[in-house]
C-alpha cells in the first residue's frame, strides 16, 4: 500500500492542506486506489506547503504547494509512484534548502507519523531515555552540561547548570515544565516540534524529570495554537497507553506524568516566573528573582522551567552524546539552532544549522530575500522584544555573543524579514505599544514606560520637539531596561533603540517638509 | 463556533468539581466555563473564589488578566487576525483596518446581526505564511481583502 503523506501542521492547514487531503481522499477512492494517508508534521520548507510526498522504493517524492484542484492531474501523473509533474519536487532530502541542513532537535520532524509510537521508534526515538536510565541520572546532567546546550527561549542560560542546581535542591517535591508560550513573532519552532513529533518533548522532559528527580511535568501551552494542543493531547494519551508515561515509564520503575495547560492569551506568560504564576492559578504576574524557579518554582518547589526546544533537544543529547552535539557551533553558542525565517521573504520556513552562519547568508542565500522582490531594509532579529538589524550588519555571525556585540538578541531564533517600505518610526511605536498591551504591571518602568514611550512617539510622529523627544525616548529605553522587573520591559526597548540607531532619518521625517520649504 | 448552553449555575458547579483535583485548577476551569457558556459569566466569579477557597478579588483578578476570558458571548463566528510584526511585514494592518471599515466593526466588536466578531492576535506561528488569521479555529495563511470579505459573508449567511 503506497503511504501519501499530507501535513497537519498547522502552517500547511492555513494554505488548504485539509482540502487537499480530502481531495486525495476522494480521487484515491474513485480510481480504486488504495493508499495509506499519514498525517505529518511539516518538513519546514513552507512556502512549499500544502507539501504532499509519496513514498517510492527510490525515496519520498514531493509535490509542493498543492491545490485541491490539482488531485486529478497528479493522480493522471503517476504520482502514487513518484510520476513527473509540474508541481513535483523531486526527492525530498534531495531539495538544497533542506539537503543543507544539520537536523538534530528537528531530526524526526515532518518525517513521521507524529502520533505513531512505533514510527517514533524506528526513528531512532527513545534511545536517549534508554541511555539516560543506563548511566543514572548524575551522568544525564553531566552529559548535558558538557553538550554546551542552552536555553532555547531567548536567555541563552545553560541547561545543564539549571538542572543540576534543581536536582540540588533539597525539596520534597520537583517540577519539569515546558514553556511552551511561544509569543515572539516570527517564532514558530516550537509548535512545529510538537506538532511533528510531540513524543520527542515528552522523551526529553522524562529525562529531565528523571536527572532532576521528578515525578509530574506540565506543558504550559499558548492558547493561540488550537491544533498543537490537539496534537499533544493525542501523544500524551499514545505515551501513557505505550507505558512512556505513567508509574513505571518503559519498565524503569520511574514514575512520571505530563500535564498539558493552555494559557490564555497573555503574552508576558512566557516569562518563567509569570508562567509559573499562571500555572498555579494567579495572574500572570512576575515574581521578583531571587529566589530563582530552580530553588522556589511552582507550588514552592524548586522547578525547572525549560523551552520545548531545550528539552526536545535533550533526548538527542543522550542518545548521540554531548560531545557530539558540543562540536556543531561556534565560540560559547555549541550545537544547533532551528532558525525560522519569516515575514516578507521569499523561503519562509525552518532552517536548523550549527550556529555561525551570518545573518545576510540566511536572509539572502536561504531566504531567498523579500517575497515583493523589493530590497530587504531591516530584519527583527528575536521577536517582538528584539532589535531590527539593517543590511549593513549582515556580515554578523548568528552567534549569541556576537549579536549581543550589537546590543541585538539571537532569542528564540526567530527572523522577520522588511522590505524598504517599512517605516521604522511606526515599526518603534509598535513594539512600546505591545509592551504596554502586554505588560503585566507589576513593575513602573514597564506599566508606565512604555505608555510614555508611545505618547512620545506619537509627538516625534507629529513633528513636536522631535529632537528633545528623541531624547526622552532615549532615557525612557534606558530605564526600562535596567529599571523593570523582567524581560518583556526590560527588552521593550530594543525595537526602539535599534530603530532609532539605524533608521535615524524615519524619526525625523515629519521636519522634513519643513525644512525643504 | 459558539454552540453555547445558557447560564446554569449547577452546571458551572459541576465544572468547577469536575477540576478540583489539579494543582492550581483557576485557569482550566474558566477555560471550562467559557467552552460551556461561551464566556465567563460574572456570576461564576464568587462561585469560583468560594470553592477555590479565595477571595472574589483575587478571582476577579485572574479572569480579568487574561485576554482570552470574554465578559459577554461573541458573535456566532469568531476571526482573529494577527497584527504581530510578521504579518505587518507582508500589510496586514492595512488590510485590516481597511476590512474593519468596510464591515464597520472596530477591534474587539461584533457585528450587529451577532454573526461575526473580530479580535486581534499577537503571532498564531503562521509567520511564514504572513498575514495569518483564525476563523472558528482554523487556521489561514496569507490572508488578503478577498479572503476577508468571503469569510464575513459566510458568517452571515450561517
Amino acid at each position: 500500500m503506497t503511504k501519501v503523506y499530507v501535513p497537519r501542521d498547522m502552517a500547511a492547514l492555513a494554505v488548504g492542506a485539509k482540502r487537499v487531503l480530502a481531495a486525495v481522499e476522494k480521487e484515491a477512492a474513485a480510481r480504486g486506489e488504495t493508499i495509506q494517508i499519514i498525517r505529518n508534521g511539516s518538513r519546514g520548507l513552507l512556502w512549499l506547503e500544502p507539501l504532499v510526498e509519496v513514498e517510492t522504493p527510490e525515496g519520498r517524492i514531493g509535490y509542493g504547494n498543492v491545490k485541491p484542484s490539482d488531485v486529478p492531474s497528479l493522480f493522471d501523473a503517476g504520482f502514487l509512484k513518484g510520476g513527473a509533474h509540474p508541481l513535483s519536487i523531486g526527492k525530498v532530502e534531495e531539495h538544497p534548502y533542506w539537503a543543507k541542513q544539520t537536523r538534530v532537535t528537528f531530526e524526526r520532524v515532518g518525517i513521521i507519523d507524529p502520533v505513531n509510537l512505533d514510527d517514533y521508534v524506528a526513528h531512532g526515538g527513545g534511545q536517549g531515555l534508554a541511555k539516560a536510565f543506563e548511566i543514572g541520572p548524575a551522568k544525564v546532567i553531566e552529559e548535558v552540561t558538557k553538550s554546551g546546550l542552552r536555553g532555547r527561549g531567548g536567555a541563552g542560560f545553560p541547561a545543564g547548570i539549571k538542572w543540576k542546581t534543581v536536582a540540588d535542591a533539597p525539596a520534597d517535591r520537583r517540577y519539569v515544565v515546558t514553556n511552551a508560550d511561544e509569543g515572539d513573532s516570527g517564532t514558530f519552532a516550537d509548535r512545529m516540534v510538537m506538532e511533528g513529533d510531540p513524543f520527542v518533548l515528552i522523551e526529553g522532559m522524562t529525562i529531565c524529570g528523571y536527572a532532576i528527580g521528578a515525578s509530574k511535568g506540565f506543558i504550559y501551552l499558548r492558547a493561540e495554537y488550537p491544533q498543537c494542543a490537539e496534537v499533544l493531547t493525542e501523544a500524551l494519551e499514545a505515551a501513557r497507553k505505550g507505558g512512556w508515561l505513567g508509574p513505571n515509564v518503559r519498565g524503569s520503575g520511574f514514575a512520571f506524568d505530563i500535564e498539558l495547560r493552555i494559557g490564555a492569551g497573555a503574552y508576558v506568560c512566557g516569562e518563567e516566573t509569570s508562567l509559573l504564576e499562571s500555572l498555579e492559578g494567579h495572574r500572570g504576574i512576575v515574581r521578583a528573582k531571587p529566589p530563582l524557579p530552580a530553588h522556589v518554582g511552582f507550588m514552592g518547589r524548586p522547578t525547572v522551567v525549560n523551552n520545548v526546544l531545550t528539552l526536545a533537544t535533550a533526548p538527542a543529547i543522550l542518545a548521540k552524546g554531548g560531545e557530539y552535539y558540543a562540536s556543531f557551533g561556534v565560540g560559547r553558542s555549541r550545537g544547533t539552532m532551528p532558525l525560522q525565517i519569516a515575514g516578507n521573504v521569499k523561503f519562509g520556513g525552518l532552517y536548523e544549522t550549527p550556529f555561525g552562519l551570518t545573518l545576510g547568508e540566511i536572509v539572502n542565500d536561504i531566504g531567498g530575500g523579500t517575497l515583493t522582490g523589493r530590497p530587504v531594509r531591516a530584519v527583527q532579529c528575536g521577536g517582538p522584544l528584539g532589535a531590527y538589524v539593517p543590511p549593513s550588519l549582515f556580515d554578523t555571525p548568528f552567534d549569541y555573543e556576537a549579536f549581543q556585540k550589537h546590543d541585538s538578541l539571537i532569542g528564540h531564533g526567530g527572523l522577520v524579514v522588511f522590505d524598504d517600505t517599512v517605516d521604522m518610526l511606526q515599526m518603534a511605536r509598535f513594539g512600546m505599544e505591545f509592551c504596554a498591551i502586554e505588560s503585566c504591571g507589576k513593575c513602573t518602568p514597564c506599566r508606565i514606560g512604555s505608555t510614555r514611550g508611545v505618547e512620545t512617539i506619537d509627538k516625534i510622529v507629529e513633528g513636536v520637539d522631535v529632537e528633545a523627544n528623541i531624547e526622552l525616548l532615549s532615557d525612557l529605553c534606558n530605564t526600562m531596561k535596567f529599571g523593570s522587573l523582567c524581560a518583556l520591559g526590560g527588552f521593550a526597548p530594543y525595537p526602539v533603540e535599534s530603530a532609532l540607531r539605524h533608521y535615524p532619518e524615519d524619526f525625523r521625517k515629519a521636519t522634513l517638509p519643513a525644512a525643504a520649504e | 463556533m459558539s454552540g453555547a448552553v445558557p447560564w446554569n449555575e449547577a452546571r458551572a458547579q459541576e465544572i468547577i468539581d469536575a477540576h478540583l483535583g489539579l494543582e492550581g485548577p483557576a485557569l482550566p476551569i474558566l477555560h471550562a466555563i467559557q467552552e460551556e457558556f461561551g464566556y465567563v459569566p460574572e456570576a461564576v466569579v464568587p462561585q469560583m473564589a468560594q470553592s477555590l477557597n479565595i477571595s472574589r478579588a483575587e478571582m476577579h483578578g485572574v479572569v480579568t488578566f487574561y485576554h482570552d476570558f470574554r465578559h459577554a458571548p461573541a458573535g456566532r463566528h469568531v476571526l482573529k487576525l494577527c497584527r504581530a510584526e510578521s504579518c505587518q511585514s507582508m500589510g496586514s494592518e492595512k488590510i485590516a483596518k481597511d476590512f474593519l471599515e468596510r464591515i464597520k466593526l472596530e477591534w474587539g466588536g461584533t457585528a450587529n446581526d451577532g454573526s461575526l466578531t473580530v479580535e486581534a492576535v499577537y503571532c498564531l506561528g503562521l509567520c511564514a505564511h504572513s498575514p495569518g488569521a483564525l476563523y472558528d479555529g482554523e487556521p489561514i495563511g496569507r490572508v488578503d481583502a478577498e479572503i476577508l470579505d468571503e469569510l464575513a459573508s459566510e458568517a452571515q449567511k450561517s
